[in-house]
């Protein structure tokens, strides 16, 4: 299991040190810092071996978390605790900074005494956390022994993730579908790959310990409800008839609240949530996906030192909806001297620095089309290599979801407390960002 | 809160200024001072000297003071063992506190100190917590039980912790469940003898139940401790794949890993030909290729399993090259896997769009990644024969653009291009001499100077160029020499009258200038060769060498099956057993796939080859192997490219017990005949669960036959020949080879002792472990003689079967242990059933008639063996030579009906009938008493009989 925790900053300086297992000693420390922050070059793995200790890290802006250990642990496990470790003092103090760290380290130490014993990992929910770790400190010795047991309950229960005795005047939930869009795409406008990938976001504010089931246009579950509910009222068959109303999920998992055999078996998604925000689930699909921008390249080699280069950008939804925060960046060769961009729409930079051609346009509605076009001229060199022509990427966000997906229902039962699913106020949006989303030229 | 302010005070004189505050009368200050006294501990500085400061602290109502207190505690106490013992009253108070969650702290914190004295007083709080009424006091006590165990495990042991632990996995709390689990496997694996998690179906229910109800660290502790089950039949296999599966939509990639893990493991029991098999694989793909959606970290990990998984099985994800494509921005530790994947997985389906991506990646930025891409190319090339030319054409083009290491790579590859297809791209050989100059990596250059050997008789100037390369040969590397000097003999002797100067000159730089033994070996060789024999000399050095296949650059299987029991760890991200990289005795045991699954679809199964039973000796790769490469001057190629297919019938065995492998056995000096196609007939439900379990016997039995072959004779038991069943490398040079017989009704296991190490050995004993048939040597071992260096020594040992029985997995396997001066080794191997048949088997047929009668339908098995030209006579007569004796022959309808019996040593009769029909016997046996015998002993002997 782990063997120890350590948290360095960019320069390599110990901001915390927990030592969980006899066999590391202060000396991991310092080789970590030595082979690894200390390394010239690029980190070419985040597992490193140093004399037989194995060393995970990740980072989060300057920051280097390790873990370190002389055993074969389970490493996916190791990574997702440095994840959880992040999200739990993110939930405590903010982002991750030397700062925070430092002013920190005694809540640090404390939760790391709770969430690692001997190496392995322990309950690490914020929820659970929050009632008996607090910065204040003195807190908990002023719970009675309810309370007290209360807590241990919760830490070890089956709903570690939520407390009881939750109220809200109001209760409320809002739903966020998140999706990024990924695209490969050849010169020639070849999908060579696409993929979304999606989120699942739940804001809950609701009292007591609620059954929630959450319905989405899961073409498996669709087919069946097609399949078994002829008799019933028309309208939801037509729901399931008309093509692009459901959709073929590839892959989906869930927050550890979600009943997973439930969901293996009949496929319905029921869980008691946490409170406050969280990701409810995350989701793949490949099939029949609504790529939002359609980008068109031209490039042109005048000559040695000259090149010439048209994008068009063509938006592919709905023209009463728009798009946000659009930007095109076209890479220029290292060698570039000057560019001169002429566009319709927006304002397009050259940016030496980043090597590229920027391009942002505020808004744009569906169904339109616009272009760049831009001559750049280059410095005459000696290299022989061909400029790699990264290819031509782009970011976006769209007030719908690209897979398609539609939230159907999420129902609320709280059969303890006094109120039903129809009091309770629900929200939901859609927001579909690029992520990846490149044209090769 | 302004902590980090502890972070900054340097001054001089710190220790004293914070001595007094520790013993200030304000809490606050206390406090204050602590805390810097861990920020100091933190950095690094050695406090060590407030110690007695601190622990006075400790007793406080302060729960966070108490808390860093013992943080220091934990850190110091063992440089102050005496001290410690003044904070022994503080915890044991604190383990009877009111509040819960500080008897937990206390009997946490208490685990981790590791103080003798200290432990001493642990034993009886933590034996009150391990049963206290609070969950979270459980899951904690649990934990400690291992901390305990790895500072004292006898003290451990004496106070019965292991039991209590052990009631904790029937706990109503499914964290403590989890925890417990975690404690006791790891308890485990540092006895690796000790039946300690004793896993039971009624404990992997606990466990399966538990798995739904804990938190996510808890479900892999539960997944990781499941797959080190081993289920008693395919049905509870099946059955906890099902409860396993719903796993694979968690969101954490180590809750799915684990759970791939368990299903690949268990899936290995699971019939083929199974709906739920295949329902099975298909449900493995979307999760493995969600988690290359997880951060790139979790990628890197899933990846390098995901390498493993494609080599174990590779039709999950051979649908899914898409997902592999590297993005531009993915971390370079990302990109390189799915380069490595993206090959696995090209087939001719997809290999155009491989090649595409290819391409594009070659002109990336990263080195190391072009080159990596590069030599993709021509790993494509070798493996789908159909992309070979537009790879070669691929090459030329990244060849023109002159990047320096993009040619070299390009070189290396066609080179192995060259291996694979001779005669057929040597066209390019012009393009590739042109870049001859800016080589400047040895391998590159190695492969260059074997293209100009190789072909030296279509290259004019093959002279020219080789002795370029020899002014500077004492510079080169000792690869470069090497090959240099085998290219110059091929050129000699290719073009004997121009090149006599050269070769006397590279083989007197060889032999008289070089310090390497190596180099000088082979240039001595060659000189003799050259100088006694020309025509030898040119056997071998222009051999035939055999063609390399794709396969080089998969892992080995018992590695890879290894491996695949060791998923989502980091044995699985470094592709190395944990022995490798794990001291002590941990990760010392070596895991196991379960047998596997057989049933009669043998044939279709991709993997024969590479899902033998592990115990079997590896494929051996005999060390004059590697030198006849050596000679063949095939150092350049991969290593495995000099071993043919892995291995003849004995690993086929295990799932072509009557298909292909049986065939060609017997086949072979009878004469071709229609074939008829091997099946299983009516093979009860219960069946295959113990039918994989039997490799090597069917093959070896398929010999009997050949042996006594035509001649009709009974001339004794059949005697396979000897295989190695004790490496070398892994005996400390001692390497055992042997096989079975029965001779005169005695049981015979002969052996043949080599001493491959550098001194000698001697004080040899044998043991066997309990058996399925109570096999145990008769005397001793008897090596007399001490054996020296080099020496081999053949033996036989006559074995009773009088010893103590247990069931073994498969039936017929036989644990051994050997001794001699140096160490204890221990190996297992395989002794053919017919091995068992005592010569009274001959039942009477009164008797025989009646019991054939009794037997219920299901304790019957069929099938049919092909291509065997025996007449029923000769057959009989051939059988009865192994104890298999024919009672009645009836003929009916032109089918020669044999009615035989066979008796095994612990007296189950076994009884068969077989039907000949002109040109393709057809078997059907039947047995009865013991099923599990029945299955193996049909499976098994059917091959005698034909």
């Amino acid at each position: 299991m782990i063997g120890g925790l350590f948290i360095y900053n960019h320069k390599g300086e110990v901001l915390i040190s927990r030592v969980y297992r006899d066999d590391i000693g202060r000396n991991a420390v310092d080789a970590f810092r030595v082979n690894v922050i200390h390394a010239r070059q690029q980190v070419r793995s985040p597992v490193t071996n140093i004399a037989r200790t194995s060393f995970f890290h990740v980072k989060r802006s300057n920051i280097w978390l390790a873990a370190v250990t002389k055993q074969n642990v389970n490493a996916a496990m190791v990574f997702e605790f440095l994840y959880k470790m992040c999200d739990v003092m993110t939930a405590y103090f903010g982002k991750i900074s030397e700062e925070n760290i430092k002013n920190n380290f005694v809540l640090i130490y404390e939760l790391l005494d709770e969430i690692l014993d001997f190496g392995y990992p322990q309950n690490s929910e914020t929820g659970a956390l929050k009632t008996f770790i607090t910065q204040q400190g003195i807190k908990s010795q002023h719970h009675t022994k309810e309370e007290q047991s209360q807590i241990t309950s919760q830490v070890t229960g089956q709903i570690g993730w939520r407390r009881e005795g939750i109220k809200y005047r109001r209760n409320e939930l809002f739903l966020d579908v998140l999706e990024s869009v990924n695209l490969l795409m050849s010169p020639q406008g070849q999908v060579l790959s696409a993929h979304v990938s999606g989120r699942v976001v739940m804001k809950s504010y609701l009292s007591g310990m609620p059954e929630c089931k959450f319905g989405m246009n899961d073409k498996i579950v669709i087919d069946k409800q097609g399949k078994g509910g002829t008799t019933d009222d028309s309208g939801k068959s037509e729901l399931g008839g008309s093509g692009k109303q459901s959709i073929a999920i590839d892959d989906c998992t869930f927050h550890q609240c979600v009943r997973l055999s439930k969901f293996d078996s009949e496929r319905s998604i029921s869980f008691i949530p946490p409170d406050g925000e969280y990701e409810l689930m995350r989701y793949r699909t490949t099939k029949d996906i609504i790529l939002p921008f359609r980008v068109i390249p031209l490039v042109r080699e005048v000559g040695r030192t000259k090149l010439e280069v048209k994008v068009v950008i063509k938006s592919n939804f709905k023209p009463s909806l728009l798009a946000q925060k659009i930007e095109v960046r076209i890479p220029t060769p290292l060698n570039t001297s000057g560019v001169q961009v002429i566009c319709m729409k927006g304002k397009a930079k050259y940016k030496a620095s980043e090597n590229a051609i920027v391009w942002k346009i505020k808004r744009m509605a569906g169904m339109k089309e616009s272009q760049i076009s831009a001559e750049i001229e280059l410095l005459p060199t000696n290299d022989k290599k061909k400029w790699a022509r990264p290819p031509i990427s782009m970011n976006f966000e769209v007030p719908f979801a690209p897979s398609g997906l539609k939230v159907r229902y999420l129902k609320v039962f709280e059969p303890k407390l006094n109120y039903s699913d129809h009091d309770v106020i629900k929200w939901v949006r859609y927001i579909g960002r690029s992520g990846i989303y490149e044209t090769r030229c | 809160m302004t902590d980090s302010k502890y972070f900054t005070t340097t001054k001089k004189g710190e220790i004293f200024e914070l001595k007094a505050e520790l013993n200030s009368d304000k809490k606050e200050k206390k406090k204050e001072a602590v805390k810097k006294v861990i920020a100091s501990m933190t950095v690094g500085k050695d406090v060590s000297a407030l110690f007695p400061d601190v622990v006075n602290c400790m007793q406080t109502d302060n729960l966070e003071l108490k808390k860093l207190v013992y943080l220091y505690l934990m850190n110091y106490a063992k440089s102050q063992p005496d001290m410690a013992i003044m904070a022994v009253n503080t915890f044991v108070k604190d383990c009877e506190d009111l509040n819960p969650l500080i008897r937990a702290l206390a009997v946490r914190t208490m685990g981790c100190i590791r103080v003798d004295k200290i432990t001493e007083y642990l034993c009886e709080p933590l034996r009150k917590c391990l049963k206290d009424e609070d969950p979270y006091v459980r899951k904690t006590a649990a934990v400690c039980v291992a901390k305990l165990h790895d500072i004292n495990a006898q003290l451990v042991e004496d106070q019965g912790f292991l039991d209590t632990l052990k009631d904790l996995i029937s706990d109503s709390n499914p964290m403590v469940v989890a925890n417990a689990v975690a404690a006791l496997s790891e308890i485990a694996e540092s006895h690796p003898n000790s039946n300690l998690l004793d896993l039971n179906p009624q404990t992997i229910n606990k466990l399966l139940t538990a798995l739904n109800e804990c938190t996510e660290w808890g479900q892999i502790f539960i997944l990781d401790c499941l797959a080190s089950y081993l289920p008693r039949d395919d049905r509870e296999s099946q059955s906890i794949c099902e409860r396993v599966t719903p796993r694979l939509s968690h969101a954490n990639s180590a809750v799915v890993l684990s759970a791939v893990k368990v299903l690949m493991k268990f899936m290995e029991m699971l019939p083929k030909d199974l709906d739920y098999y295949g329902t099975l694989l298909k449900k493995l793909a979307p999760p493995l290729v969600t988690l290359l959606s997880a951060e790139p970290e979790l990628q890197y990990v899933a990846l390098r399993n995901i390498n493993l998984i494609v080599q174990k099985r590779p039709e999950i994800l051979k649908h899914e090259m898409k997902v592999f494509f590297v993005k531009y921005n993915d971390p370079i530790y990302v990109k390189l896997e799915k380069l490595d994947i993206m090959i696995r997985l090209a087939s001719q389906a997809n290999i155009a769009q491989v090649l595409a991506e290819l391409k594009e990646y070659a002109t990336e930025v990263d080195v190391d990644f072009v080159r990596k891409a590069v030599r993709a190319i021509g790993r494509c090339a070798i493996k789908v024969e159909q992309s070979a030319e537009r790879c070669v054409s691929t090459l030329l083009d990244l060849i023109q653009t002159k990047v320096n290491y993009v040619v070299q790579e390009a070189i290396v590859v066609i080179k192995d291009i060259f291996r694979k297809y001779p005669n057929k791209y040597e066209s390019v050989i012009a393009t590739l001499c042109e870049n001859l100059d800016s080589l400047d990596e040895p391998e590159a250059r190695a492969a260059m100077i074997w293209i100009v050997g190789e072909y030296a008789e279509r290259i004019d100037n093959a002279d020219e160029l080789l002795e370029s390369f020899l002014e500077g040969f004492h510079d080169e590397s000792t690869q470069v020499q090497l090959q240099l000097l085998t290219a110059i003999v091929k050129l000699f002797l290719k073009k004997p009258t121009e090149t006599q100067e050269l070769v006397q000159q590279v083989l007197s730089l060889a032999t008289q200038d070089s310090d390497n033994p190596d180099l000088r070996d082979r240039g001595y060789i060659y000189w003799r060769l050259l100088s006694t024999d020309p025509v030898a000399a040119k056997e071998v050095v222009l051999a035939e060498k055999p063609l390399i296949s794709e396969e080089t650059d998969l892992i080995e299987p018992t590695l890879l099956e290894e491996l695949i029991c060791h998923i989502g760890t980091l044995a699985s991200v470094y592709h190395k057993p944990p022995s490798a990289f794990v001291e002590g005795s941990r990760g010392v045991q070596h895991k196991r796939l379960p047998p596997r699954a057989g049933s009669g679809e043998s044939t279709e199964s991709p993997d024969v080859g590479q899902s033998g039973p592990s115990e079997a000796p590896p494929a051996v790769i005999p060390s004059q192997g590697d030198l006849l490469g050596d000679l063949l001057n095939l150092d350049l190629a991969p290593p495995t490219a000099t071993v043919p297919s892995v291995q003849p019938s004995m690993q086929m065995g295990a799932m072509d017990l009557l298909g292909g492998g049986l065939d060609s056995l017997l086949g072979g000096d009878i004469g071709g005949s229609p074939s008829m196609g091997a099946g299983l007939g009516a093979a009860p439900a219960a069946m295959p669960a113990s039918l994989g379990g039997a490799p090597a016997v069917g093959g070896g039995l398929g010999d009997l036959f050949d042996l006594g072959g035509g001649v009709g004779m009974p001339t004794g038991s059949y005697v396979a020949p000897k295989t190695v069943w004790l490496l070398a490398m892994k005996a400390k040079g001692l390497e055992i080879s042997g096989t079975f017989a029965r001779r005169g009704g005695i049981i015979q296991m002969d052996l043949s002792l080599t001493n491959k190490a550098m001194s000698v050995m001697t004080d040899f004993a044998i043991q066997f472990n309990r058996n399925s048939f109570g096999l145990a040597p008769a005397g001793p071992l008897q090596v007399l003689t001490p054996l020296s260096p080099n020496q081999t020594i053949d033996v036989s040992l006559p074995l009773s079967t009088s010893g103590p029985v247990m069931k073994m997995e498969p039936l017929n396997n036989l644990q051994v242990a050997v001794k001699n001066n140096i160490d204890v080794f221990y190996f297992s191997c395989q002794y053919p059933l017919s091995l068992l048949f005592v010569e009274d088997g001959k039942m009477d047929r009164q008797v025989f008639l009646a019991t054939w009668k009794d037997i219920p339908n299901d304790n019957e098995a069929q099938f049919q063996i092909k291509d065997i030209h025996l007449n029923s006579d000769v057959a009989s007569n051939k059988l009865q030579g192994s104890n298999i004796f024919t009672i009645a022959k009836r003929t009916v309808e032109g089918q020669d009906m044999l009615y035989q019996s066979v008796k095994l040593t612990n007296g189950i009769w076994v009884l068969a009938e077989m039907r000949i029909q002109t040109g393709n016997p057809n078997y059907t046996w039947m047995c009865w008493r013991r099923p599990h015998v029945r299955e193996c002993v049909s499976q098994n002997d059917s091959p005698v009989i034909s």
